[in-house]
């Protein structure tokens, strides 16, 4: 799966929401806990909503949906924490302590607020989104770039490995699925 | 006032293999009062416990989930009070142990001391069921039915410390401990099933 690097010259048409939503329930993705973000909540959040497939767990701060996702997977239920980055940075400590020391499959689709259409997330102008990566790098956090469907389509083997291996993920959403 | 450690006791009385999610000083008190593979010790980070609960009570619908939270860690994570009423789990129980004072760190008050009306803040998070307690009889005479009751659940019992039970902070981060509850929970679903 590709990192961090997006070509914008040749740069393929956006994730579509459906196709995010076909991986992460063939990964067993039962549960979408989330807080609404502007670049996922049209065309992924919304139509989450719809899915009869898939429990919608509304929180109202991001670090309630680590510790949620964390008492499901005790139970063995899968789920997914959608969020935007700025509730990513709000949340550290409890990434830090629950998802990266306790080794829990914690999932989490992130979106890139105010991310620019031209270049990669590590050369935005907006500080928040510069330092996604190196903080997920620190924190030992594995993550990866959710823009294209190809990367869709591989979401479901990476959420199998992180139940497997019992360990968190980041899937970056640099703009709006289509 | 009721001591924490005598609340708990009845508490443990009328649960007694349930799961529970205990946090700090209530965590210590429990693990002493009642130690169980079900008790739910690696919150990870402060205000965070309700939450967790959340998680488990969603996940296994069949389970009584119990959540024994302080006040300085539910002031961290109020809105946990909104998550919950809106998912509206039939089978959590949200124990609220109020001393006014954040015990495991110098016991420095919390903001607003004795003054704040969690169960007010509770009932208007649209908490259907909430109870309050100070003393000890009170509490004995409600825990039975408050145990059968369809939750979600919310109890504030305003507590003194009692006992001073051991701090065993390794406890309440080790992965000993998590693979203990994971084993327990699976041996627990897989007998009900």
């Amino acid at each position: 799966m590709r990192e961090a690097a997006i070509e914008t010259a040749d740069r393929a048409a956006p994730v579509s929401g459906a196709a995010i939503i076909a991986s992460i329930k063939q990964a067993g993705i039962g549960t979408v806990v989330a807080l609404p973000d502007i670049v996922t909540c049209e065309t992924l959040l919304w139509p989450v909503t719809r899915d009869p497939g898939l429990r919608l767990v509304q929180v109202c701060k991001e670090d309630e949906g680590i510790s949620i996702c964390a008492g499901l997977s005790y139970c063995d239920e899968r789920a997914v924490l959608l969020i935007q980055h700025t509730g990513f940075l709000d949340s550290i400590n409890a990434i830090r302590a629950i998802a990266v020391e306790y080794a829990l499959p914690v999932v989490m689709i992130v979106g890139l607020q105010g991310m620019e259409a031209d270049r990669a997330p590590a050369e935005s102008d907006k500080l928040g989104v510069r330092i996604m990566g190196p903080i997920m790098d620190a924190m030992q956090l594995s993550h990866s770039v959710l823009d294209q469907n190809d990367d869709a389509a591989a979401m479901a083997t990476t959420i199998d490995d992180c139940y497997a291996a019992s360990k968190p993920h980041v899937f970056l959403v640099p703009r709006s699925p289509a | 006032m009721m001591q924490r450690d005598a609340a708990l006791s009845v508490l443990a009385d009328h649960y007694p293999d349930g799961i529970v999610v205990p946090v700090y000083q209530s965590a210590f008190d429990w693990m002493a009062i009642r130690p169980h593979p079900l008790n739910y010790l690696c919150t990870g980070a402060m205000g965070q416990a309700s939450s967790h609960a959340l998680g488990l009570a969603l996940g296994c619908p069949g389970e009584k989930v119990v959540v024994l939270d302080g006040d300085g860690s539910l002031l961290m994570n109020l809105g946990a009070l909104v998550t919950i009423a809106n998912a509206a789990p039939k089978n959590l129980v949200h124990f609220l142990c109020y001393n006014g004072e954040y015990e495991v760190n110098g016991r420095f008050p919390v903001p607003g001391g004795r003054g704040v009306d969690f169960a007010g803040i509770a009932q208007a998070a649209g908490i259907p069921n909430v109870f309050s307690f100070s003393e000890l009889e009170d509490f004995e005479d409600r825990v039975g039915e408050i145990l059968r009751l369809e939750g979600p659940v919310f109890v504030v019992l305003a507590v003194a410390q009692g006992t001073a039970y051991p701090q065993d902070y390794p406890a309440i981060h080790s992965a000993a401990s998590r693979e203990t509850f994971r084993q327990a929970l699976r041996e627990r679903i897989s007998s009900s099933a």
